[in-house]
C-alpha cells in the first residue's frame, strides 16, 4: 500500500503534495471551544503513564536520596531518618574512597561514551555512504548489518562473553593462536583490557542503529543534487564530501545525542558481560550505582548518585542543544 | 532529542509551573508511600496455602523442582496445605528478597544463603526463632550448634533455621597424585604449595581457584584470616579489613596464582564454576570447594577418582581458631514475619527439618544434614562426606554474623578479584598492593 | 526540526520506494570507490556476523566441545541442545511470557502514542511544548534511579486497590510501554507532520469528526511510521533486563531473566545458552528484518528530518 492512498474521495493526484512545511498552519475548525479539550483528552493516557511510571518514581527517587536508607529501614522506608545532604556530600567528596570511586567510574563512563559513540557513528556513516548506491548483495548485507541491533541484548552479550573468555574464547583463539599477536593470551573480561572489550561490544550493538538512521536520512537527499554535481564534473568522493556529509548534519545532531544518552546510561551490556562486580576499568556509572544501592543495600547513597548523574545529563543535553542549534542557525 | 525552536518568551514560565505541579504530585505520592509498616506480625488469615522460595541446589532449576515437588505433595497430604514453589536463581535471589522485604509482599517461607542471615536479620523482616518458635519444630537441640551459629547475630534469636549444611574440603585427583608420586594429601599450606608445584606442568596445574568470583574469594579470605589469628570485623562489628594478619591472609591466597604459580593464570577470570570443571577434567589436581560431589558427577568424574581431605592449616599443630579450616557454609530456611499463614509456615519448617526429609533432601543434593539425628544415617558416612562432617563439627567457624556481612563479601571479594586480575596480567602483587586494596575496601564500609 | 534550504519536496516515501535502488549516477563509480566499498564492507560484515556465527555453531555442539578450546567448525554436530533447553529451564513458559508482555506493551504503546502524536501534530494548545519537552527528557532518566521507587509504587497501588501489580505481567507491560512512549510519540509527531494537513482537513469538511479523520486518513497514511514504532517497542520490551529481574517471579519471568537459568550451581551449559539465545532471538530478528523497510520509511519521514 502506498502512503497516500487514502480513502478520501476526490483528492487531487494522490502523491507528492506538500513538503512537511505546513506545521504552523492551524486547523481552523468550527466550534473550537468545544474542541479545545480534545487534544488534552488525546494526551491523557500518555500523560498519566508518564506520571505514574517516570515522573513520580523519579520524584520518589529524589526524596530517597535525602534519606538514610540502609537495610535497617528498607522494610519501613517511610520511617527512614532524613540525612539532609549527607548522601550527596559523601558522593562528591573526591578525597574519600566512595567519592573517589564514583569519580573514577564517571571518568571511565565518559571515556567509554566518547569512544563508543564516536566509533558507532563512524561505522554507521561509512556503511551508509558506501551502501547508498545499489550493488549486488546490498539488501542481504543491509539485513546482516542490522542484525546486532535486532538481537535481544542478553542473547548478544552472552555470546560475546563466551567469545571473550581467556582460555577458550574465540577472540584469543584468533588473536593469540591463529595470528600470534600476543605472547600470552590476554584477558578481556578482567583487568584493563575489559574497557576495550566493553567498547567493542557496545559499538557492535549500537552502530547498526546509526547506520539505520543515516541510511534513512540519505534517502532524503534529492537525486538532482548529485546529478547537478556530476554535470559540474565532481567525482564520487567529492560528491560524498560536498553533498552527502553536509546534508546529514541535522540528523547527526539528533543521532549523536540519542547515542550519547543510551550509551552513557547503558546498564545491560556491562551487567551481562561482567556480572555484578565490573572490573575497575569497565566500571560504568550505572553499574557502579547498581552496586552502591542493590548489592551493598544503601539506597540513599545510590539515589544520590543517580540524581547527580541525572543533573549531569540534563546539563550536557542542554548545552549540546544550545550549541548545535546556534551553529545551525548561522548556517541558516 | 528533537528540538523545535520555541517561540521566544513564555514557555519558560509554563515549564516552571508544570514542574511545580509535578513536584507537588511527587510529594503526595511519597507521603503515602513507604512499604508496609502495618501488619508486621504474622497472622493465619490464609491457612490453606504457602509460598516457598527455594534456592538452586541441583543441576538446574527444573531439576530442583522435580526433587522438591514430591516432598511438597507429601506435606500437602499430611497437612492439607498447598505449597506454591518457586525456585529462584541465585543471580536474582538477593534482589528478590530485597524487593520482598521493602514491599512486604514476599513468600511465606524462603531459603537464604546462611551468610546473609545477620544482614537479613537486621531488616527485621524475618521471623525470629526464639525458644517458643524453636520448640514448635522440636527445639534447638536437634540442630548442630555450628549450623545454628550461622543463622543470625550472636545473642539474638536466630533469623532462620539450618536446612542444608556444607563445608569446604580439599578435593584431590587420586590418579594425578599417584603419577606425581605423592602419597597423601597436604596438611599445611606449605605442603600444598609443594604438592601443587609437583603437579604443575604440561598444561596442568596444582590447584584451581575461582578468582573472578567475589563471594568465593571472600570465603577463603575469611578462613585464611582465622588461621592467621585475625577477623574481618572486631567485637563491636567494626570492619578491620586491612589489619596486617588479614593482609597476610589475602596475599597468601592470591599468591597461589601470583607467586607460587600453582594455579593457572586463566583462573583469575573464573566466576562460573569453571574451576570445578578444570578439576573434574584433570586440568588441575586440587580444588578447595564445598560439597562438590554432585557437580563433579555431572562433569563425569567418578567418586573413586578423587579424594577429600580437610582444608590445610598454617602448621600441623595449629589449634583453636587457628585450626579453623572451613566456614560454616549452607542454606537456611527463614519465615517472613508478616506471613498470613504463620502456623502453616511453622509446620512447613518442621516438615523440612524432620529427620526423614533431611535425609532425603541432603542425600539428593550431596550436602550434610544440620539435624543431628539425620546425620547419623549411613548415607552421610561415605569417606568424603565424613571428612566434611567432621570439619564442620570440629574446626569450622561461621562467617561474621554482622549486618554488614554482605558488604564484606562484596567489597573484599571484589578487591581480591582485582588482585587476581593484576597478578594474572603480570603485575606483581606485593604486601603493599594488598594492603592498599583492603584499606580502600574498608573505607567504603564507613562512608 | 529546522532544515536546510535544500529540503526536498518529497512525500513520505513508501516502502516500495525505499526498496527501489537509488540510482544516483548512470556511470559506474570509479574503481577506487568500488574497492574501498568491498574492503570496508567485508570487514564490517565479518565483525557483525562473527558473534551470530558463534551463537549458531556453538548451539550445535555437544557440551564438551563448548567448554574446551574454541574451534571454528564443530567436529560433532548435534541438535541435542535444542531438545535439552526446554527441560533445563521452563523455556516455553518464559517465551510465552515475553510474547505476552512485549506484544501487549507494543499494542498499547502504539495506540497511546498515536493519540498523543496526533494531538501534538495537529493542534496548538497550552502546554504542548511542556508536554513534548517533558516526555523527551524522560529518555535521560537512569533506570536505576527509579527502579526501586517504581516497584514500591506498584506495591502501594496493589495494597490500596487490591490489584496485584507486583510480579504480574501487567506491571511489566505498563513499565515497558511507558519506556517506549517518548521515542514513539516523538517519531510519530514527525511522521504525522509530514502528512499534508489538507488530507485530514478535507476529511473534517466531509463530516468526519477529528477521530474519524485520525483513523480514516492519518493512520492509514502513517502505516510505515506506525510499524516502525511498533517494531521499536517490541524490541525494547523483548530485550529489557533490569526491571524484569526485580519485577517478575517464577510464573511471570521473561526470557531476559530466564536465560540466566542455564548457568547453574554446577556448570554453565554453554551450548544450551546459545541454543536458547537463538530461540529467543528468532522472532525479533525475523520480524525486524521483514519489517525493516517500513522502519527505514518511518524514520525517513518521521525522525530523520
Amino acid at each position: 500500500m502506498t502512503t497516500l492512498d487514502t480513502p478520501r474521495a476526490g483528492s487531487p493526484a494522490p502523491p507528492p503534495p506538500e513538503p512537511p512545511r505546513t506545521r504552523r498552519a492551524r486547523l481552523r475548525v468550527p466550534a473550537r471551544v468545544r474542541r479545545a479539550g480534545l487534544p488534552y483528552l488525546l494526551l491523557l493516557p500518555a500523560l498519566l503513564l508518564e506520571l505514574l511510571i517516570h515522573l513520580v518514581p523519579m520524584g520518589v527517587g529524589i526524596v530517597m536520596s535525602f534519606k538514610e536508607l540502609t537495610q535497617q529501614y528498607i522494610r519501613t522506608w517511610g520511617d527512614a531518618p532524613w540525612s539532609g545532604l549527607d548522601n550527596f556530600r559523601v558522593a562528591v567528596d573526591f578525597d574519600a574512597p566512595v567519592g573517589e570511586a564514583l569519580l573514577r567510574s564517571f571518568g571511565v563512563t565518559c571515556a567509554f561514551t566518547v569512544l563508543a559513540v564516536g566509533l558507532a557513528w563512524l561505522l554507521g556513516v561509512t556503511a551508509a555512504v558506501l551502501m547508498q548506491e545499489n550493488f549486488r548483495g546490498r539488501g542481504l548485507l543491509r539485513a546482516l548489518f542490522l542484525t546486532p541491533y535486532a538481537l535481544p541484548v542478553y542473547a548478544a552479550v552472552i555470546t560475546w562473553s563466551f567469545m571473550l573468555q581467556r582460555d577458550n574464547g574465540l577472540v584469543n583463539h584468533v588473536v593469540h593462536e591463529q595470528l600470534g599477536l600476543t605472547d600470552s593470551p590476554p584477558f578481556w573480561l578482567i583487568g584493563d583490557n575489559s574497557f576495550f572489550a566493553l567498547v567493542v561490544v557496545a559499538v557492535w550493538r549500537t552502530w547498526p542503529f546509526a547506520f539505520l538512521i543515516l541510511m534513512a536520512a540519505l534517502q532524503n537527499i534529492p537525486r538532482e543534487l548529485y546529478e547537478a554535481a556530476q554535470v559540474d564534473g565532481a567525482g564520487i568522493w567529492q560528491q560524498v564530501r560536498r553533498i552527502t556529509l553536509p546534508s546529514l548534519r541535522p540528523v547527526n545532531q539528533v543521532l549523536v545525542l540519542v547515542l550519547f544518552l543510551w550509551t552513557f546510561n547503558d546498564f545491560n551490556v556491562p551487567y551481562l558481560l561482567f556480572g555484578k562486580a565490573a572490573p575497575e576499568s569497565a566500571d560504568l556509572i550505572s553499574i557502579h550505582i547498581y552496586q552502591s544501592s542493590f548489592v551493598t543495600w544503601d539506597f540513599g547513597a545510590g539515589s544520590a548518585m543517580s540524581v547527580l548523574l541525572l543533573l549531569f545529563l540534563l546539563l550536557v543535553t542542554a548545552v549540546y542543544l544550545l550549541v548545535t542549534s546556534r551553529g545551525r542557525k548561522h548556517d541558516g | 532529542m528533537r528540538v523545535r525552536r520555541s517561540a521566544p518568551g513564555r514557555p519558560v514560565l509554563r515549564r516552571t509551573a508544570a514542574l511545580a505541579a509535578v513536584s507537588a504530585l511527587t510529594m503526595a505520592a511519597t507521603a503515602c508511600g513507604g512499604g508496609s509498616s502495618t501488619g508486621d506480625e504474622g497472622s493465619n488469615k490464609n491457612p490453606g496455602t504457602l509460598t516457598y522460595w527455594a534456592t538452586n541446589q541441583g543441576s538446574s532449576l527444573e531439576h530442583d523442582k522435580k526433587v522438591l515437588t514430591p516432598e511438597l505433595k507429601k506435606f500437602e497430604k499430611e497437612t492439607g496445605i498447598d505449597v506454591k514453589l518457586e525456585v529462584v536463581p541465585w543471580d536474582s535471589l538477593l534482589d528478590r528478597i530485597l524487593a520482598a522485604t521493602s514491599s512486604g509482599q514476599g513468600p511465606d517461607v524462603l531459603n537464604i544463603g546462611n551468610t546473609w542471615s545477620a544482614s537479613l536479620q537486621a531488616t527485621g523482616a524475618l521471623l525470629p526463632w526464639d525458644a517458643k518458635n524453636l520448640k514448635k519444630i522440636g527445639g534447638k537441640d536437634r540442630f548442630t550448634p555450628s549450623a545454628l551459629a550461622a543463622a543470625g547475630a550472636e545473642g539474638k534469636p536466630p533469623a532462620a533455621v539450618p536446612l542444608y549444611s556444607l563445608a569446604y574440603g580439599l578435593y584431590y585427583n587420586k590418579q594425578m597424585f599417584k603419577d606425581a608420586g605423592i602419597a597423601k594429601p597436604p596438611e599445611t599450606w606449605d605442603e600444598l604449595v609443594d604438592t601443587g608445584k609437583k603437579l604443575t606442568g604440561d598444561g596442568k596445574y596444582g590447584l584451581a581457584v575461582e578468582g573472578g568470583n567475589p563471594v568465593e574469594n571472600a570465603h577463603h579470605a575469611f578462613v585464611f584470616g582465622k588461621q592467621h589469628g585475625a577477623d574481618f570485623f572486631d567485637s563491636s562489628g567494626e570492619p578491620t579489613f586491612d589489619k596486617p594478619a588479614n593482609v597476610k591472609a589475602v596475599k597468601q591466597y592470591v599468591d597461589f596464582l601470583a607467586s607460587d604459580g600453582i594455579a593457572a593464570e586463566g583462573n583469575a577470570e573464573y566466576a562460573k564454576n569453571e574451576s570445578v570443571r578444570d578439576f573434574a577434567t584433570g586440568k588441575a589436581g586440587m580444588l578447595l570447594w564445598q560439597a562438590a560431589a554432585s557437580s563433579l558427577k555431572s562433569h563425569g568424574m567418578k567418586p573413586d577418582e578423587y579424594g577429600v581431605a580437610p582444608v590445610p592449616a598454617q602448621s600441623a599443630d595449629a589449634s583453636g581458631e587457628r585450626a579453623v579450616n572451613t566456614m560454616v557454609a549452607g542454606i537456611n530456611l527463614a519465615v517472613f514475619k508478616n506471613t498470613d499463614n504463620l502456623d502453616g509456615a511453622l509446620k512447613f519448617v518442621k516438615f523440612m527439618t524432620s529427620t526423614e526429609e533431611q535425609k532425603a533432601l541432603n542425600g539428593t543434593y550431596g550436602s550434610i544434614p544440620p539435624v543431628k539425628e539425620a546425620q547419623q544415617d549411613a548415607a552421610f558416612s561415605t569417606p568424603d562426606l565424613k571428612v566434611l562432617r567432621d570439619v564442620l563439627a570440629n574446626s569450622s567457624a561461621p562467617l561474621p554474623q554482622v549486618p554488614d556481612e554482605s558488604k564484606f563479601e562484596t567489597l573484599v571479594g571484589t578487591a581480591m578479584k582485582e588482585l587476581f586480575a593484576e597478578a594474572a596480567s603480570g603485575k606483581s602483587v606485593s604486601t603493599g598492593t594488598v594492603q592498599e586494596r583492603l584499606t580502600e575496601a574498608q573505607q567504603q564500609m564507613q562512608k | 526540526m529546522a532544515d536546510t534550504a535544500t529540503r526536498p519536496a518529497a512525500p513520505a516515501p513508501t516502502p516500495a520506494a525505499v526498496r527501489a535502488p537509488v540510482r544516483r549516477s548512470p556511470t559506474a563509480p570509479p574503481r577506487s570507490f568500488v574497492w574501498t566499498r568491498r574492503i570496508v564492507l567485508s570487514l564490517l560484515g565479518v565483525f557483525t556476523a562473527t558473534p551470530v556465527y558463534v551463537m549458531l555453531s556453538s548451539s550445535l555442539k555437544p557440551l564438551d566441545d563448548v567448554t574446551g578450546s574454541f574451534r571454528w567448525f564443530p567436529s560433532n554436530l548435534t541438535v541435542q541442545p535444542y531438545i535439552d533447553i526446554w527441560d533445563t529451564v521452563p523455556l516455553a513458559r518464559y517465551f510465552l511470557n515475553s510474547l505476552i508482555v512485549a506484544g501487549a506493551a507494543t499494542v498499547c504503546s502504539v495506540v497511546i502514542a498515536v493519540f498523543a502524536a496526533y494531538a501534538v501534530s495537529r493542534y496548538r494548545f497550552r502546554g504542548r511544548r511542556v508536554f513534548t519537552v517533558t516526555i523527551l527528557s524522560t529518555q535521560m532518566f537512569p533506570g536505576i534511579l527509579f527502579l526501586l521507587p517504581l516497584f514500591l509504587i506498584f506495591v502501594n497501588i496493589g495494597n490500596t486497590t487490591g490489584i496485584a501489580l507486583y510480579g504480574s505481567r501487567g506491571a511489566l507491560i505498563l513499565t515497558y510501554l511507558t519506556f517506549t512512549l517518548p521515542f514513539s510519540v516523538w517519531m510519530l509527531i514527525g511522521y504525522f507532520d509530514s502528512i499534508p494537513k489538507d488530507l485530514d482537513e478535507a476529511a473534517l469538511v466531509d463530516g468526519c469528526g477529528p477521530l474519524g479523520a485520525l483513523f480514516r486518513v492519518v493512520v492509514p497514511a502513517a502505516i510505515p511510521g506506525i510499524v516502525a514504532v511498533a517494531v521499536y517497542s517490541f524490541m525494547t520490551a523483548w530485550g529489557e533486563v533490569l526491571f524484569a529481574s526485580v519485577m517478575t517471579n517464577g510464573t511471570t519471568r521473561t526470557l531476559a531473566i530466564g536465560l540466566q537459568g542455564y548457568a547453574t550451581q554446577t556448570q554453565v551449559y554453554w551450548n544450551q545458552v546459545m541454543a536458547a539465545s537463538l530461540v529467543a532471538s528468532v522472532p525479533v530478528v525475523a520480524g525486524f528484518l521483514l519489517l525493516q523497510r517500513y522502519l527505514v520509511a518511518g524514520l525517513t519521514a518521521g525522525a530523520v528530518k
